[in-house]
């Protein structure tokens, strides 16, 4: 936690950088933030129920005859095709008012953030709008998942030759 | 017994990246691809796979779970078709995640209008 | 008349025929309809698209619905007014543009951010004092979802809003400013104004915007102060834009330690427009149509009701944009101080 800073010290503080500073450390001081265990809490419990629901698909498809992989698949689609219903009957903002990284953490929150885009910027048109702008918050996971993984996966590459 | 690893896992993931959150201000944005290339490295390091095969979907729904994919259909790739598994192993393995994403939001676009917030 | 006479201090103005408010209107959403405010305003609309399509058009009619209603109010057609002095939160000013272009009056599109009520008051002010118009018609709006998608993110992103942040008011207000009439009995005059600095402390977190404008506040109030000799307590009230809780407890600090307390005095238009305990809407309301609906709805009924004589008026801008933000740049503020008193 920032020292207290008085603001008499601010005001008479010449040197502007020093000053912003200081007042940057004043106004974390006076800003109230969300209770610390609350918002853990609900993390904690809408991030696990949306991983539990996760697991009580993957075992419905597998018990439906699917294979292991197969059945994660068909997780991952129905967790996404919910997300997106949810986004579009203003359900999901709702739930992640409370549930914060509960509801970013999990693929669910991947799949609103193209939803919610998608629906935005219908008004901006199907190329422009939607085509452009519904990368705005995915598609930097998009670029840097395969861009790190391409990396990684570059330096096992090396590794295959000499092994 | 599998629901509840699978609840307190992917609860404690979350939890820890709201400890962060709180704590840096940084954006959802920011903190997908933080997630994403944390799993990519873990998956990497041969740490993500054992643990998504005893956690479950605790481990595979979060976003690092994406990232684990991501490494793992790479690494695949990669033992099969060498250098060239390189550019397909990515875009294979994250396919029905960002494929589903893709179209199911497109078709939101067709029914639903952007509401106010409530 | 010498042209100095009109100057006072460093950054104010003192006007030698004080226009006057003829007209005034105000236009809200449903959500500021619901608050405490709510009984105050002329119109409030339940459907936040206004019957358009986008949220451009919306905030466009809007406008325009603010613009005919003070213009009704003060018993005049688009052909009475001389210049238009107007301005949104939206890039290039397109609520705006495309909300008044059907009036065809001659117009100065501005930015001030949320401060855009009193640049405009003021420009409108000095035009009719100079004697360029007999009548100007000043203007803003701001929505929330317009403003959201553009400074935001989309409206069905799930995100959990700091305490900090605030919450952009839908409503559009407008004056018509003019020469005081024969018999101003009652009337509201602008006296003055002090036009603010652009001011800086280093604060980057977009969400906390009653911190970023607060010194920017402080100043021109402080400046205000300094320019006319006056103390604070000249004024029955003086009333800044859209600080919150937060950016308020600033500007009493800073200005304590200026040496000037106001906390008997002061109001902020986004701590009274909602009612945060039953609204949800942390810090306060925000945006340029905050303090111009609270302005023309509430201020100015408690003006003519003679429960407030002098009033300063500050409404407050953050001048950040979504390039300035990613390129990690600060949220500066600014400021526009409005005399107004009463008449007779």
């Amino acid at each position: 936690m920032a020292e207290k800073v008085t603001m008499q010290e601010i005001l008479s503080e010449e040197d502007p950088k020093k000053r912003n500073e200081k007042y940057n450390n004043y106004v974390d001081n006076v800003t109230p933030k969300h209770s610390w265990f609350v918002n853990l809490f609900w993390a904690f419990v809408i991030g696990g129920a949306i991983c539990t629901l996760g697991q009580a698909l993957i075992n419905l498809y597998r018990y439906l005859g699917a294979g292991k992989e197969d059945a994660i698949l068909y997780q991952i689609i129905t967790l996404v095709a919910l997300s997106v219903i949810f986004t579009g009957l203003n359900l999901y903002p709702k739930l992640a008012k409370a549930g914060g990284a509960g509801t970013v953490v999990p693929i669910t929150g991947f799949a609103n953030s193209v939803a919610a885009t998608a629906i935005e910027f219908q008004q901006e048109g199907q190329v422009f709008g939607i085509g452009c702008k519904i990368f705005t918050i995915a598609g930097p996971v998009i670029l840097y998942g395969i861009f790190s993984s391409w990396i990684v996966g570059f330096i096992y590459w090396i590794y295959t030759l000499y092994v | 017994m599998d629901y509840i690893k699978a609840f307190i896992i992917g609860g404690i993931i979350c939890l820890l990246i709201q400890i962060l959150m709180d704590q840096t201000k940084l954006l959802p944005g920011r903190i997908m691809v933080i997630l994403i290339c944390t799993g990519v490295v873990l998956s990497a390091l041969g740490i993500y796979e054992p643990f998504s095969q005893w956690a479950g979907a605790g481990a595979d729904v979060p976003l690092s779970g994406f990232g684990n994919s991501l490494f793992q259909g790479i690494k695949k790739a990669v033992d099969k078709d060498g250098f060239i598994g390189l550019f397909e192993g990515g875009f294979k393995s994250c396919a029905v995640g960002v494929s589903a994403a893709l179209v199911f939001s497109y078709l939101a676009s067709l029914v639903f209008q952007p509401k106010m917030k409530a | 008349m010498s042209e100095q006479s009109k100057m006072a201090g460093r950054q104010s103005v003192i006007f030698q025929n004080p226009p006057c408010i003829l007209g005034r209107s105000s236009v809200a959403g449903q959500k500021e309809g619901n608050g405490p405010l709510g009984s105050f305003f002329d119109y409030i609309e339940e459907d936040p698209y206004f019957g358009a399509d986008t949220w451009e058009e919306a905030e466009s009619n809007m406008q325009r619905k603010a613009a005919e209603l003070a213009l009704k109010n003060a018993d005049c057609k688009p052909q009475d007014i001389r210049y238009l002095v107007a301005g949104d939160l939206l890039g290039q000013l397109i609520a705006t543009s495309f909300g008044i272009m059907e009036l065809k009056i001659p117009m100065f599109g501005i930015y001030g951010a949320c401060s855009t009520m009193g640049e405009a008051m003021s420009l409108a002010s000095m035009l009719v004092d100079g004697g360029f118009a007999n009548r100007v018609l000043a203007l803003t709006s701001s929505h929330f979802c317009g403003a959201e998608k553009q400074f935001r993110f989309p409206l069905q992103y799930g995100n959990q809003r700091p305490l900090a942040a605030t919450w952009t008011v839908t409503g559009s207000g407008a004056v018509v400013i003019g020469k005081k009439p024969d018999n101003s009995e009652g009337s509201v005059l602008i006296k003055g104004v002090t036009t603010g600095k652009i001011v800086d402390f280093g604060v980057k977190d977009s969400m906390n915007m009653g911190a970023c404008m607060a010194p920017a506040a402080a100043d021109v109030i402080y400046r205000n102060l300094r320019d006319f000799d006056r103390s604070p307590s000249y004024y029955d009230k003086i009333i800044t834009g859209d600080l919150g809780y937060i950016g308020q407890n600033i500007l009493f600090d800073i200005l304590k330690e200026k040496g000037y307390d106001i906390s008997e005095q002061h109001m902020d238009c986004g701590i009274e427009i909602f009612n945060d305990e039953t609204q949800d809407t942390h810090s306060g309301g925000s945006g340029c149509g905050c303090s111009a609906i609270t302005l023309t709805g509430y201020i100015l009924e408690k003006m003519y009701q003679k429960e407030w004589n002098r009033v300063l008026f500050v409404p407050t801008g953050a001048l950040l944009s979504p390039v300035s933000f990613n390129e990690g740049d600060s949220v500066p503020g600014i400021a526009h101080a409005v005399i107004l008193e009463t008449e007779g």
